[in-house]
């Protein structure tokens, strides 16, 4: 589903961000991407959505070439793909219902299918009554939560998240990364960067760790 | 078609939601507009006058004194197969004399006058433009018994070239306010763009084509760009009203009912599809300059 061979990445200035990076991931994985702050976890994600193209070797998903693919078919590929972002990017201007109906606006349903699929997203991660809410007044962990549903809106085969109990109580993290394995379990192929040791301990996942861009085995 | 109508509705929705400066940008493009407009207003009222005043100018032909009765109707119809000439009248010396004695300071002067000085006459209608006059006023120079050939020419010179050179200024008045106008649309589209830097992001991120990304800047360019073709017709309209109060006063000291006439629908529908289309080239250059910019990261 996901495959990197010999992936090198780095960026002008010279920092080697990644370098001979070569790993798989099969349909319904659950995976953590470990290693320290700088270690190369967040440009390896990045890789995955082309917010990022490698500077040699190839990186597949789903049978694509994200090196060579073209600029207009990328919001194609990212339809496909549910993105949790270390720094949210949750917009502050709208409700949480809002939130969630983005993803849904350039994928051609109805606009009552779109608010019926919104609404069910919002009630997996357990948000439904705060739907008119601005995400300003949800907690730490409500927002993380808000962007599980976001991601998860357009029903996308692999989900992707960024650190996403750094800035969570130890309750709240555990809550998330629930959320995480149920929909692993329905199939969804996940893949994790964190830093977290204690979690991983609970979860016991396979475990890519990065030391200085490269694999650590 | 459905998502075209969603984003232009949108699209209304943002510019209602943030009335202030929707209307600030609505007036500065319709006073850059209303300028040249009003020009061109002036200018058209103008055309219609000239075109009245030579409808059909006239040349008037003065006879030496001594020219017989058959001589007169031998330059008459030799007149008359003259190309360009479109009717002649003879007016008879003593014709002339009682026209005259008619107008009221006249007749004293008239009276007092041994003789009748006045010479016979033809006038003609002739062709309307200036050039034509000018050739036909040589070759009437040329015919036999001809003392003297007065036409309107030069000042139906004179005022075509200041209609000419009217026409010109508002040309140019108008060239340089599209400009204006697609400098407006750009800086507005620019800031639209800015404050919606973080939604373009996400969308970006989430898997939004370019074209949808775009779609409701160039719907709020060409909007603006309408928005602000009404509100310069509005004003036109509006100055219009308040210039003809005082012309009609002026006319009425003239015997004239003169007063400006403001634009048919044809020219107020060509200026709104104007405006829409200056509008959108606004917005596209600067989409196309600024959405590159924010390039997630």
């Amino acid at each position: 589903m996901i495959s990197f061979s010999q992936v090198r990445k780095s960026y002008r200035g010279g920092y080697e961000a990644l370098a001979e990076l070569s790993f798989g991931i099969e349909e319904g994985e659950l995976v953590f991407i470990t290693g320290r702050s700088g270690a190369g976890k967040s440009t390896l994600l990045k890789l995955i959505p082309a917010i990022e193209r490698p500077t040699s070797g190839t990186v597949l998903v789903n049978g694509q070439n994200i090196g060579s693919m073209r600029r207009p078919a990328i919001p194609y590929l990212r339809r496909n793909l549910g993105l949790i972002f270390q720094d949210q990017k949750l917009l502050y201007d709208r409700s949480v219902f809002d939130n969630v109906m983005l993803p849904l606006a350039f994928t051609g349903q109805t606009h009552k299918e779109a608010a019926r699929r919104a609404r069910a997203a919002l009630d997996k991660v357990g948000l439904l009554a705060r739907e008119k809410a601005n995400p300003v007044t949800l907690s730490g962990g409500e927002q993380q939560r808000l962007c599980i549903a976001r991601a998860v809106v357009n029903r996308p085969s692999i989900l992707l998240a960024d650190e996403p109990t750094a800035s969570l109580d130890s309750a709240s993290a555990a809550e998330v990364m629930e959320m995480f394995r149920s929909f692993n379990q329905v199939g969804v192929t996940v893949l994790i960067a964190t830093h977290d040791e204690a979690l991983i301990e609970r979860f016991n996942p396979r475990v890519l760790t990065l030391r200085q861009g490269r694999l650590d085995a | 078609m459905r998502q075209h109508w969603l984003t232009f509705a949108l699209t209304l929705a943002r510019l209602a939601g943030n009335p202030i400066a929707t209307l600030l940008n609505v007036a500065v493009i319709g006073v850059a507009l209303a300028l040249p407009l009003g020009g061109y207003m002036l200018l058209q009222n103008m055309g219609g006058v000239t075109r009245q005043a030579t409808g059909d100018p006239q040349v008037s032909l003065f006879l030496a004194p001594d020219t017989s009765k058959a001589e007169i109707a031998a330059l008459e119809t030799k007149l008359k197969r003259i190309p360009g000439v479109r009717a002649v009248r003879f007016i008879s010396r003593e014709q002339a004399l009682a026209g005259l004695k008619r107008s009221e300071n006249m007749a004293e002067v008239i009276a007092a006058l041994p003789s009748n000085p006045l010479p016979d006459a033809f006038v003609i209608d002739a062709g309307s433009s200036a050039a034509e006059l000018e050739k036909l006023e040589s070759e009437l120079k040329a015919l036999p018994k001809v003392d003297h050939v007065q036409t309107d020419s030069a000042w139906v010179k004179r005022l075509e070239t200041l209609v000419a050179l009217g026409r010109t200024a508002v040309l140019i008045l108008a060239t340089l306010l599209a400009f204006g106008l697609v400098a407006v649309t750009f800086n507005t589209i620019r800031l639209q763009i800015l404050t919606q830097k973080d939604e373009i992001e996400v969308s970006k991120l989430i898997g939004a084509t370019d074209a949808f990304i775009r779609r409701p800047f160039f719907y709020l360019g060409l909007i603006q760009g309408t928005l602000g073709a009404l509100a310069a017709l509005a004003i036109v309209y509006v100055c219009m009203h308040i210039l003809n109060q005082r012309i009609l006063e002026l006319a009425q000291l003239y015997g004239s009912d003169f007063r400006l006439a403001f634009f048919g629908v044809p020219d107020c529908l060509a200026l709104l599809a104007f405006a829409a289309t200056l509008g959108w080239l606004g917005a596209y250059t600067s989409v196309s300059r600024h959405l590159a910019d924010i390039e997630p990261r």
